[in-house]
C-alpha cells in the first residue's frame, strides 16, 4: 500500500502508523460533557464498513503530521489522503 | 542405454559444450543449455522420482514450471536445496544433485511396499487410522505423535540439510509504469508498444530464455523484439524471473535466480534477488499450462504432455521416447505428433476420445503417420520401470461407456493432452475471480480493470495455428478400474476424490483440505482443473458452481534467503546513552529495556546480580549513588497554549505551576485508563520539559501529536522530541547534596535555592547544566541534565565529586529496589488495564478541569471496589519471591483462585526481606492478610507472603524532602 502524503509524496505503508477512524476521531464529545452514552459510543463504537472508510494515519516515519485518508477496506485502494490540523 | 538426443536441432542446446553432472553420485553427461530433466532423458533415464505415499517411481510429466514428478535435492558445498525440479535446474559442469523419497536407491525403492497397502492408504488415511481412543494413554492425538516420525520417514519429499547456506541474497525494489509478467511473444509485444509509448517497462520471464511456449519457427522474431527492447533504457529484462506473489496497491514480488546455474559465480554476485516491483499496471502474460488426462496407470513413467514432448525435441533435441502414442481430447496434440514425426519420432498411434476431428487435425494426423483411434481411450498402462504397452478401448466420452475388448499397443512414451488452463494465479491473488469458459472448458481470467491487462495464451487466446480448434472435448477422465492419478505429487487418485465425496466433502476447499489435492510443492497446476471436474461430477453440477479456490502467493516456492536478503542476524535497534561506554568500561551489565541498552549492575569480580544490586541500593539509602536516566523519554512543549495543553492531557494541573518549578504528572488513556506518569518541568512561561517512562516515550509523543494535530488543531503548541538531546543523571541518596555543592557553580543548591520540585541552572566542569530536584528512589535527589555530548564529562565530573563521600554508580536493578521499596509505579503497574485509583493515584485527578479520561473514568466497572489495586508484598519464609507469581489464598494443595500478581519483586537492604509490589483483587482490604506467592509453572515456588501498604519505606517522605 502507498500512500501519497501531502508533505512528502507518495511513501510505502511502512512508514505510516495507523491511528483510528477519522469521523469518529472528529466526533469527540465535548470534553467538559459527561453524557457517557456519547462518550461510550466514542471511545467504543465503530463501523466497520465495506467499502470506503475515513481514517486517521500518523506519517510516524517521516513528516510525523496526520492524515486523512479515504480508503476502501476491500481493495485497499486509497483515493485520497489530505492533511488535518493547524492549517496556517 | 540408448540416446535420446537427435543429431540436429534443439534451440537451446550447445552442442560442442559437453557438460558433466552427477545424480546421486553417478556421472552423466549432458549438453551446455540442458535442463535436468532433458539431459537425463537424452541419458535414456525415465525415473526421476519417488511419488509421496506408495512410492511409485514417476517419470518426468512436464517440461517447465508445472513439473509434479521430478523434483531433485540440489547439493552445492554441502548446502541442500531440496524440491527442486529437475524441469529449471540448468545443468552445469560439476552440478550435483540426489534423488528424493527412496531407499536405497531411485531404480530398486524398497518403500514401493506402500503400494500394496492401496486402499488402505486413500483419503484421509492419517486422520482415522491415528486417531486415538477417547481415553487412555493413547488418547487423541498421542497415537498419532507415536507414530508420526515413522510415517514421516517413510512418506515425504526431500530433506533439508542444516549447514548454514553462506550464499549472499539481495533485495531491490522497483518502480516502472508497466510490469509485465511472462516473456512469451504476447508479452514482448505489450512490453515493446509499452516502451514505445515511453513507458518505464519491466518484463519477467522465469525460463532462462524469451520466447515462453512460442513454436520455433518464431525465433528470429523473439531476438529482434529482444534486442530492441535490450536497446532501451527505460526497459529492465528480467529473465530466470519469476513473479510469484501480487499483493495491494498493486505491488508484486519476484525472485531472480541469478547464479544457480553457474559452475563459478561472478565474484560478489548474489544467488537470488528478492525484487518488490511496485508498479501501474501489470500485463500479465503468463502463458497457458496443458492439463494431463486422468487414467488407470496414468503416471508410469513415459506418460507425457504432448506439448512438453514435442519441446523437448525442438528445445533440447531429445526424442522423450523410440515409439510414441498419443492421447487427446483436443486438436493441441496433433501438432505436437506431427512436429516429433518430423524429427524423426516414430508415432505408433494417436488416440482421440472425440469421435470425429477436423481437416486440419486430420491433415497433422496424416503427416503423423501411425494408426488413428477416433473414438477411442487408454484404459490402462503396463511395464514395470516406464511404459511398455497402453490398453486401448472404444470409448464414447459423452455416455462415459467402453465397447468391444482392448487392443495393447507397444509404446515407450504415450503423450497426453487433456487441453489449456491458462495461468490465471496471479490474477486470482490479486482477488480477481476467474470464470469457466465452457468452449475452452478453461477458468479464464475475468475483465481486467485499470490495474492490470491480459495478453495472450493467459487471457485464452490459444491460437494452435489455423483450422485447429482449441476447444477439446469435455473428458478430463477415463474412468475404468486401476488406480488413476490426479494429483501426482501428493499421490491422490480420482477414487480418493470420490471417496472424499461419499463421505460427506462437498465444498471444494474442504475437499482439498481432507485429499491434500494440489497442496503439494506444485500446487496442483497440473491437478486443480481434473480434481475439479471429478468433484462436480460426483456432485452432479456443472465445474462452475463448484467454484475453484483461490490461488494464494507465492506461484511457485520462493527462496527464504531471498525474502530475508541482507536482513538477518541481529537486526534490533541497540539505543545507546550518552554514557554507555563509561558504563561498560566500569563493569556493568548491560540489559536491554525495549531498544535501550541500560546498566542492569555494575558487578565486581565474583558478584551475582543480586549481590551487587543490594549492594548499589544500601550505598543510595546511606550515601550517595548515580544512576543513567537518559532513557527517559522527554519532549520539548512550547508555545502560548502549552500550559493549557498540558492541562487537557495531564490528569492534574499545569497551568499554574511556577517556571523553575517541576510537577509529577499522570495521563489517562480516552478510556480512562491510566497511560503513562512523568514529570514535567516549566523552563519559562511558555515552555516545558516533559519526561515520559522510557518504555512510553514514542507512545506518548503521537498521543501529544495526535491531540494537537486531529483534537485541538487550534491550541499554538509545538512538541518535539529531544529525549536523544539530553543527557541525564539522577543523584540520590542523604549524601548527594554535598556532592552538588562541591561541584556546581553559577547556582547554590541548598533547600531554599533548590527546594523539592525546584529548577536551578548551572555549570559542572564548565558544562551548562539544569538540575531539577525530584526522586524516583525516595533518598534525598536531583537528576542533572546537560547537552548528550557532555553527558560522559558531567557524568565522570559527578564521580570526582562524589568521591570524598563514596559515590558508586547503580544500575537498574538497584533502581528498581529503591522504587519498590518506596511503591513507585512504572510499565509493569501502568500495564493499560489499571486506572490511577488502583495504583492510589487519585489524588492527581483534578476535578477542576476536564482532560484526556476525565469522561470515562469515572465508570462503573472502574470505580469498583474489588478491582485489582497495588499492595506491597513482603515474603515471609525468605524465599525469593518470583515476579507474575499468582498471590492465591490457599496453601500449595488448595491454592484457589488467583487474587492477583506480582509487578515486581526484589531484595530490600532496607527491610532485609524479599519484597514486591503485587495487583491483587480489593487489595486495600487485604493489608495485613497471609497469602501465597504461588508460582506453580516456572520456579514451582508457593511462598507465604505478607501483604502490606505499597509505601514500604519512608511512607511520609521525610528523606527526599529533608
Amino acid at each position: 500500500m502507498i500512500i501519497a502524503c501531502p508533505f512528502c509524496g507518495p511513501r510505502d505503508l511502512s512508514e505510516f502508523t495507523y491511528c483510528g477512524d477519522a469521523d469518529n476521531l472528529a466526533a469527540r464529545p465535548d470534553p467538559a460533557a459527561t453524557d457517557q452514552a456519547a462518550w461510550n459510543a466514542y471511545v467504543y463504537d465503530r463501523t466497520n464498513p465495506a467499502g470506503e472508510h475515513a481514517e486517521i494515519w500518523q506519517h510516524s516515519g517521516g513528516c510525523r503530521k496526520f492524515l486523512r485518508v479515504v480508503r476502501s477496506t476491500v481493495t485497499h485502494e486509497i483515493e485520497s489522503a489530505e492533511m488535518v490540523g493547524p492549517k496556517a | 542405454m540408448t540416446s535420446h538426443r537427435r543429431p540436429e536441432g534443439g534451440s537451446a542446446i550447445d552442442r560442442d559444450d559437453t557438460v558433466g553432472f552427477t545424480v546421486d553420485g553417478r556421472q552423466y553427461f549432458g549438453l551446455a543449455g540442458d535442463t535436468l530433466a532433458a539431459a537425463l532423458l537424452a541419458n535414456g533415464v525415465r525415473v526421476m522420482g519417488r511419488s509421496f505415499k506408495y512410492h511409485r517411481p514417476r517419470g518426468v510429466v512436464a517440461i517447465g514450471v508445472d513439473e509434479p514428478n521430478a523434483l531433485f535435492t540440489v547439493t552445492t558445498d554441502g548446502v541442500r536445496e531440496p524440491n527442486v525440479r529437475a524441469t529449471e535446474i540448468e545443468v552445469f559442469d560439476g552440478l550435483a544433485v540426489e534423488s528424493q523419497n527412496r531407499w536405497p536407491s531411485l531404480d530398486n525403492d524398497l518403500m514401493a511396499v506402500n503400494q500394496l497397502g492401496g486402499k488402505a492408504l486413500a483419503a484421509g488415511f492419517y486422520y482415522k487410522t491415528f486417531m486415538g481412543p477417547v481415553i487412555g494413554p493413547l488418547k487423541g492425538t498421542r497415537f498419532w505423535m507415536m507414530c508420526e516420525h515413522v510415517i514421516r520417514r517413510a512418506a515425504g519429499l526431500g530433506r533439508p540439510g542444516t549447514a548454514r547456506d553462506e550464499s549472499r541474497y539481495e533485495r531491490i525494489n522497483a518502480f516502472c509504469d508497466l510490469l509485465v509478467v511472462g516473456g512469451g511473444l504476447a508479452g514482448l509485444h505489450t512490453a515493446l508498444e509499452a516502451s514505445e509509448a515511453g513507458k518505464r517497462v519491466i518484463v519477467c520471464e522465469l525460463e532462462p530464455r524469451w520466447g515462453g511456449g512460442a513454436d520455433g519457427k518464431k525465433e528470429s522474431e523473439i531476438r529482434q523484439i529482444v534486442d530492441s527492447l535490450e536497446s532501451k533504457p527505460d526497459v529492465t529484462l528480467l529473465n530466470r524471473t519469476t513473479v510469484w506473489g501480487w499483493y495491494d496497491g498493486n505491488t508484486l514480488a519476484a525472485t531472480e535466480r541469478i547464479t544457480d546455474h553457474l559452475r563459478t559465480a561472478p565474484e560478489g554476485a548474489p544467488r537470488h534477488r528478492h525484487w518488490v516491483i511496485r508498479t501501474g499496471h501489470v500485463a500479465l502474460a503468463t502463458g497457458a499450462l496443458e492439463r494431463p488426462i486422468v487414467f488407470p496407470g496414468n503416471d508410469r513413467p513415459g506418460v507425457m504432455l504432448a506439448d512438453a514432448g514435442h519441446r523437448y525435441a525442438e528445445t533440447f533435441g531429445v526424442l522423450p521416447g523410440q515409439h510414441l502414442t498419443v492421447l487427446t481430447n483436443n486438436d493441441s496434440a496433433y501438432q505436437a505428433a506431427a512436429a516429433l514425426r518430423h524429427v524423426g519420432a516414430n508415432i505408433r498411434a494417436i488416440i482421440d476420445v472425440r469421435p470425429e476431428i477436423g481437416a486440419g487435425a486430420q491433415r497433422l494426423a496424416d503427416r503423423a503417420g501411425g494408426a488413428l483411434k477416433l473414438g477411442h481411450a487408454v484404459v490402462g498402462t503396463s511395464g514395470a520401470k516406464g511404459l511398455k504397452t497402453i490398453s486401448v478401448a472404444r470409448y464414447n466420452h459423452q455416455t462415459k461407456s467402453f465397447s468391444g475388448g482392448s487392443e495393447q499397443i507397444e509404446t515407450d512414451c504415450l503423450l497426453v493432452s487433456g487441453g489449456w488452463s491458462p495461468v490465471v494465479h496471479l490474477a486470482s491473488q490479486a482477488g480477481a475471480q476467474p470464470i469457466w469458459d465452457e468452449a475452452l472448458q478453461a477458468f479464464l481470467p475475468p475483465d481486467p480493470d485499470k490495474h492490470w491487462s491480459v495478453h495472450g495464451a493467459a487471457a485464452g487466446d490459444l491460437d494452435f495455428g489455423h483450422d485447429l480448434s482449441p476447444a477439446p472435448a469435455p473428458v478430463f477422465e477415463i474412468r475404468h478400474p486401476g488406480k488413476a492419478f490426479v494429483d501426482f505429487q501428493h499421490d491422490v487418485t480420482a477414487d480418493d476424490v470420490r471417496l472424499a465425496h461419499q463421505e460427506g466433502f462437498r465444498s471444494v476447499e474442504h475437499l482439498k483440505r481432507y485429499t491434500t489435492l494440489g497442496m503439494a510443492t506444485d500446487q496442483g497446476k497440473t491437478s486443480n482443473i481434473a480434481g475439479l471436474a471429478i468433484m462436480a461430477d460426483a456432485l452432479k453440477m456443472p465445474i462452475p458452481e463448484v467454484g475453484t479456490t483461490r490461488f494464494r502467493p507465492p506461484y511457485t516456492a520462493a527462496s527464504l534467503g531471498a525474502i530475508a536478503a541482507e536482513r538477518y542476524g541481529d537486526l534490533f535497534p541497540h539505543r545507546l546513552t550518552p554514557m554507555h561506554d563509561w558504563h561498560t568500561d566500569h563493569g556493568a551489565r548491560m540489559y536491554a529495556a525495549g531498544h535501550w541498552e541500560r546498566p542492569e549492575s555494575y558487578n565486581r569480580t565474583g558478584e551475582t546480580v543480586e549481590q551487587a544490586y543490594v549492594c548499589e541500593a544500601k550505598i543510595v539509602r546511606q550515601g550517595v549513588g548515580l544512576v543513567d536516566v537518559s532513557t527517559l523519554g522527554k519532549i520539548d512543549i512550547a508555545g502560548p497554549d502549552a500550559a493549557e495543553f498540558l492541562n487537557r492531557v495531564y490528569t492534574n494541573g499545569f497551568a499554574k505551576l511556577p517556571v523553575n518549578k517541576a510537577r509529577y504528572g499522570l495521563m489517562l488513556r480516552e478510556d480512562g485508563f491510566a497511560m503513562d506518569d512523568g514529570t514535567t518541568w516549566r523552563l519559562a512561561k511558555n515552555r516545558f520539559l516533559m519526561t515520559t517512562t522510557t518504555a512510553n516515550a514514542g507512545k506518548v509523543m503521537s498521543h501529544l501529536e495526535l491531540c494537537l494535530d486531529v483534537h485541538w488543531p487550534d491550541l499554538r503548541v509545538h512538541v518535539t522530541s529531544v529525549t536523544d538531546q539530553w543527557a541525564g543523571a539522577a543523584i540520590a541518596g542523604p549524601k548527594s547534596r554535598e556532592v552538588l555543592a562541591s561541584c556546581v557553580t553559577g547556582t547554590a543548591v541548598d533547600n531554599d535555592a533548590l527546594p523539592f520540585m525546584g529548577i536551578v541552572h548551572g555549570t559542572i566542569s564548565g558544562v551548562p547544566v539544569m538540575i531539577c530536584r525530584l526522586s524516583f528512589s525516595g533518598e534525598l535527589a536531583y537528576e542533572v541534565y546537560c547537552g548528550a555530548h557532555h553527558g560522559t564529562h558531567v557524568w565522570e565530573a559527578l564521580m570526582t565529586a562524589g568521591k570524598p563521600f563514596a559515590i558508586a554508580p547503580y544500575g537498574l536493578e538497584a533502581l528498581g529496589t529503591l522504587r519498590i521499596e518506596k511503591g513507585h509505579v512504572t510499565a509493569a503497574e501502568i500495564d493499560g488495564r489499571t486506572t490511577a485509583r488502583d495504583l492510589h493515584l487519585d489524588w492527581m485527578l483534578s476535578s477542576k478541569k476536564p482532560f484526556v479520561g476525565s469522561a470515562m473514568m469515572d465508570r462503573e466497572g472502574l470505580t469498583d471496589k474489588s478491582r485489582w489495586t497495588l499492595v506491597g508484598v513482603v515474603s515471609r519464609s525468605g524465599e525469593k519471591l518470583h515476579g507474575g507469581a499468582h498471590v492465591v489464598a490457599g496453601d500449595r494443595d488448595e491454592p484457589g483462585a488467583s487474587l492477583g500478581h506480582l509487578t515486581a519483586m526484589a531484595f530490600s537492604p532496607e527491610m532485609n526481606a524479599y519484597v514486591g509490589l503485587a495487583l491483587i483483587e480489593d487489595g486495600e482490604s487485604r493489608i495485613g492478610q497471609h497469602l501465597y506467592a504461588a508460582d506453580p509453572v516456572r520456579s514451582q515456588t508457593h511462598i507465604p507472603i505478607e501483604i502490606v501498604s505499597h509505601h514500604m519505606v519512608d511512607p511520609k517522605g521525610e528523606r527526599m524532602h529533608g
